[in-house]
């Protein structure tokens, strides 16, 4: 890649607080840490072409699907993980993973929620998303993932009448071939990148959202996220396809239950918005982080990526990510339609020793094209928080605009906040500012606060929720208020 | 409401007070003045509860209880407030949110229940109208880009929202223009009552005139050296604390 480093932002160790001594004491409380006990019905631990044939048949799929998988697996076998990110792990030993698990129950494909097992439904209810027509939160769709397997999907009745295909991934590779192999891998092709080619091998679920001409989805979609079994990994793969002059809001919350191992989460979203189309993708990621010692936690390894095929489209991404041990996630927009928009707003909390590096890319191609990247990242106890962006004007970007701005906000002296933009310009009359800020909550800020009567912890939550802001107004609103819960109790223990 | 008794801190290992003793009641109103570095806003600090404020020796009572033992919020929460005399930027949170975070915590301490966010917002309407501060500020980001004056005058704000027992203001006057000096003095006096108490830092006379405090105290090298009513006052401003600094250690007030 020809890029260039224009900045590279770090600070680290050496700001000691005054006066205060702010440390990580008590981890904080992980509420979905619980694990429901079904049994399943899953293969064993190893990776081969047995195992890729294996997954497909277990989802019916039809040859052209198999081939499908097979020929990513053969690419992934020679690439190597990456190694540029700013993360330090141990090797991941994929034969030692199981990949693909499913409650024994879902066997014979429960064909309404009566028949799904009442545990499944007790999970989900228990994570606060009731599954039950009467329970629904009114106006949000759920297809709610289970391990490798969709357990239900609501509304699907009201949104077929509009003429929106709502479904896991499965059950549309099945009933609506043609447009998977039209979309299917047209954004993130098969040799993309290391985690997106094992992702095409052995993807178990996810959803696959389709709005036809001129609609505008009557609701807001989403997928829950819930990895159950131990020593599994996930592959989700989510496909959303807007044609021309529709409008979707898609939403993805995801959770694990607490455990000493890491587990492997490497999920592909493609998007595809076409002419005057609106994708609004928005993400609350709370997998388990690990606990304050740095045990355990899921590895997040995901590859995000919308194209703006036609012309006036516009694809906007919000992430709000206070969970997993690792963090390597870039969602990015390829800007091929003249007038098109890329939009990137993210909120990454770090705490004791979960390591982001996360960002987003927006590849410029079309006239016109405009994008904003809004990253603020936020690092507490021994964590390590990097912004990586890269900003592309290509040779027919005609003024193209992007403007990005990342801002860090540091608690306490022995985390780290880092940025590494890139920028590539290939069209003299595109623009692209950059911005960046990094700042500490200071010592005398908290006191100022708590003189005011503020908790220290309250006073923590008031300053970072300020400093997020700008990002939480992008978010749906009852998603808002869950991700300043959420924020408030990742940081819980931060300040001493 | 007030016993400060024998009190001595360090900073940083640095001894700064030594040995205050102050008693202040309710409806009292004590002015604390005194050379620059000698302890004045320390001994506020200490009062707040702030870290890295250490109490050596002596101890600290508010209405009876020990005040050294309470987290600083809990001491705003049982009735203490201060006054900074260079408050803090917290950009990102607006003035307003945080006034409503700070009201409600301390309502919820006294068994009160929250305020609604309407009542709220015409309580604070109202303040600001009162103490003639512009309705936008409240808006703005905790005196992000406050002037000096600015910045004081919304000390008093927060003041006059959470209505606390005992107020200490450290310089509040300093960096005010002759309107805005008379404007905070008016937001002090109205809030003057026979349950309430205030400590007022200054190093002018200006602020005081308006104020009529009952008793002025000269603190130096961490001691109360001098106690008087408002003549004191005069004669500093007249002669500087070159006289007393010498004087044997006065007392209590
Ligand atoms: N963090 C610190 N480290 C070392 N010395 C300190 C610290 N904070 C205060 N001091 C010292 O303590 C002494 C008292 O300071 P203080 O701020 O209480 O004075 P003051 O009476 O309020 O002065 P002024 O009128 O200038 O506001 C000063 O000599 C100051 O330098
Ligand atoms: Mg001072």
């Amino acid at each position: 890649m020809n890029t260039e480093v224009l900045a590279d932002q770090v600070v680290s160790d050496d700001t000691p607080i005054a006066n205060k001594e702010i440390h990580d004491v008590i981890g904080a409380e992980y509420a979905p840490g619980f694990v429901t006990d079904v049994e399943s019905d899953a293969l064993p631990p190893g990776l081969n072409e047995d195992v890729v044939r294996a997954i497909s048949a277990k989802k019916d799929e039809p040859e052209w699907m198999t081939e499908w998988r097979l020929k990513a697996f053969r690419i992934w076998q020679k690439m190597e993980s990456p190694d540029w990110a700013k993360v330090s792990f141990p090797p991941i030993d994929f034969q030692n993973i199981s990949y693909y698990s499913a409650p024994k129950t879902m066997k014979d494909k429960p064909k309404s929620l009566d028949e799904v097992d009442p545990k499944l439904l007790e999970t989900y209810k228990k994570l606060g998303i009731p599954l039950h027509e009467q329970e629904r939160l009114a106006g949000v769709a759920v297809d709610a993932v289970f391990d490798s397997v969709s357990v239900a999907t609501t509304f699907k009745g009201k949104l077929a009448d509009a003429g929106v295909i709502f479904c896991p991934i499965s059950e549309a590779i099945r009933d609506h071939p043609d447009l998977v192999k039209q979309y299917l891998g047209s954004v993130v092709s098969l040799s993309d990148n290391f985690f997106s080619a094992l992702n095409s091998a052995v993807f178990s679920d996810g959803s696959f959202v389709f709005i036809p001409k001129g609609v505008r989805c009557p609701m807001e979609l989403s997928t829950y996220f819930r990895i159950n079994a131990s020593n599994t990994g996930q592959f989700e793969r989510t496909l959303i396809i807007a044609e021309d002059s529709s409008h979707v809001s898609y939403l993805e919350g995801c959770t694990a239950p607490m455990r000493d191992e890491n587990q492997l989460h490497a999920a592909v979203v493609e998007l595809v918005a076409l002419d005057d189309a609106e994708i609004k993708y928005s993400t609350v990621q709370n997998w388990y982080p690990g606990d304050e010692n740095g045990k355990g936690g899921i590895y997040n390894f995901v590859t995000k990526r919308g194209e703006c095929r036609g012309n006036n489209s516009k694809i906007s991404w919000t992430q709000v990510e206070t969970g997993s041990a690792i963090t390597w996630k870039y969602p990015s927009c390829v800007l091929t339609g003249d007038n098109s928009i890329g939009e990137f707003y993210s909120v990454a909390v770090t705490n004791n020793f979960q390591q982001a590096d996360t960002g987003s890319k927006m590849i410029h191609i079309g006239k016109n094209t405009s994008s904003t990247i809004i990253s603020k990242g936020i690092s507490a106890g021994k964590s390590q928080s990097s912004y990586r962006g890269l900003v592309k004007m290509m040779k027919h970007a005609e003024n193209a605009r992007n403007f990005t701005q990342c801002d860090s906000l540091l608690i306490g002296d022995k985390c780290g906040a880092h940025t590494f933009p890139y920028i590539e310009v290939r069209q003299p009359s595109s623009t692209v500012e950059h911005e960046a800020s990094t700042s500490k909550i200071g010592e005398d800020q908290l006191f100022y606060l708590q003189q005011r009567g503020i908790s220290a912890e309250d006073a923590v939550s008031l300053i970072v929720n300020g400093f997020c802001k700008e990002v939480f107004k992008e978010l749906p609103m009852e998603f808002a208020v869950e991700a300043q819960a959420l924020l408030g109790i990742s940081l819980e223990g931060s300040v001493g | 409401m007030l016993d400060i008794q024998n009190l001595h801190a360090t900073v940083n290992d640095k001894p700064i007070l030594n040995g205050i003793n102050l008693q202040v009641n309710a409806g009292e109103v004590h002015a604390i003045m005194g050379p620059n570095g000698s302890g004045k806003s320390t001994t506020a600090y200490v009062l707040a509860g702030r870290d890295g404020y250490d109490v050596n020796q002596g101890h600290i009572s508010f209405e009876g209880k020990n005040l050294l033992d309470m987290e600083p919020e809990i001491r705003t929460r049982a009735g203490l407030f201060l006054g900074f005399q260079y408050p803090v930027e917290i950009p990102g949170v607006s003035n307003m949110y945080m006034l409503k975070a700070a009201l409600n915590a301390i309502r919820m301490h006294r068994g009160e229940g929250e305020l609604d966010a309407i009542d709220f917002l015409q309580l604070v309407k109202q303040k600001a109208r009162e103490l003639n501060i512009d309705e936008k500020f409240l808006y703005r980001d905790v005196n992000v880009g406050f002037s000096g004056g600015e910045k004081k005058r919304n000390e008093i704000l927060q003041m006059a929202m959470l209505e606390p027992k005992l107020v200490v203001l450290d310089e509040i006057d300093s960096g005010l223009d002759i309107d805005a000096l008379k404007v905070v003095a008016d937001g002090i006096n109205a809030l003057r009552s026979p349950e309430r108490a205030f400590v007022i830092v200054t190093h002018y006379k200006r602020l005081l005139d308006y104020i009529q405090p009952d008793f002025v105290h000269v603190l130096s090298e961490g001691r109360i050296v001098k106690s008087g009513n408002i003549s004191l006052a005069d004669e500093l401003e007249e002669q500087g604390y070159g006289w007393i600094e010498t004087a044997p250690t006065g007392t209590d007030g």
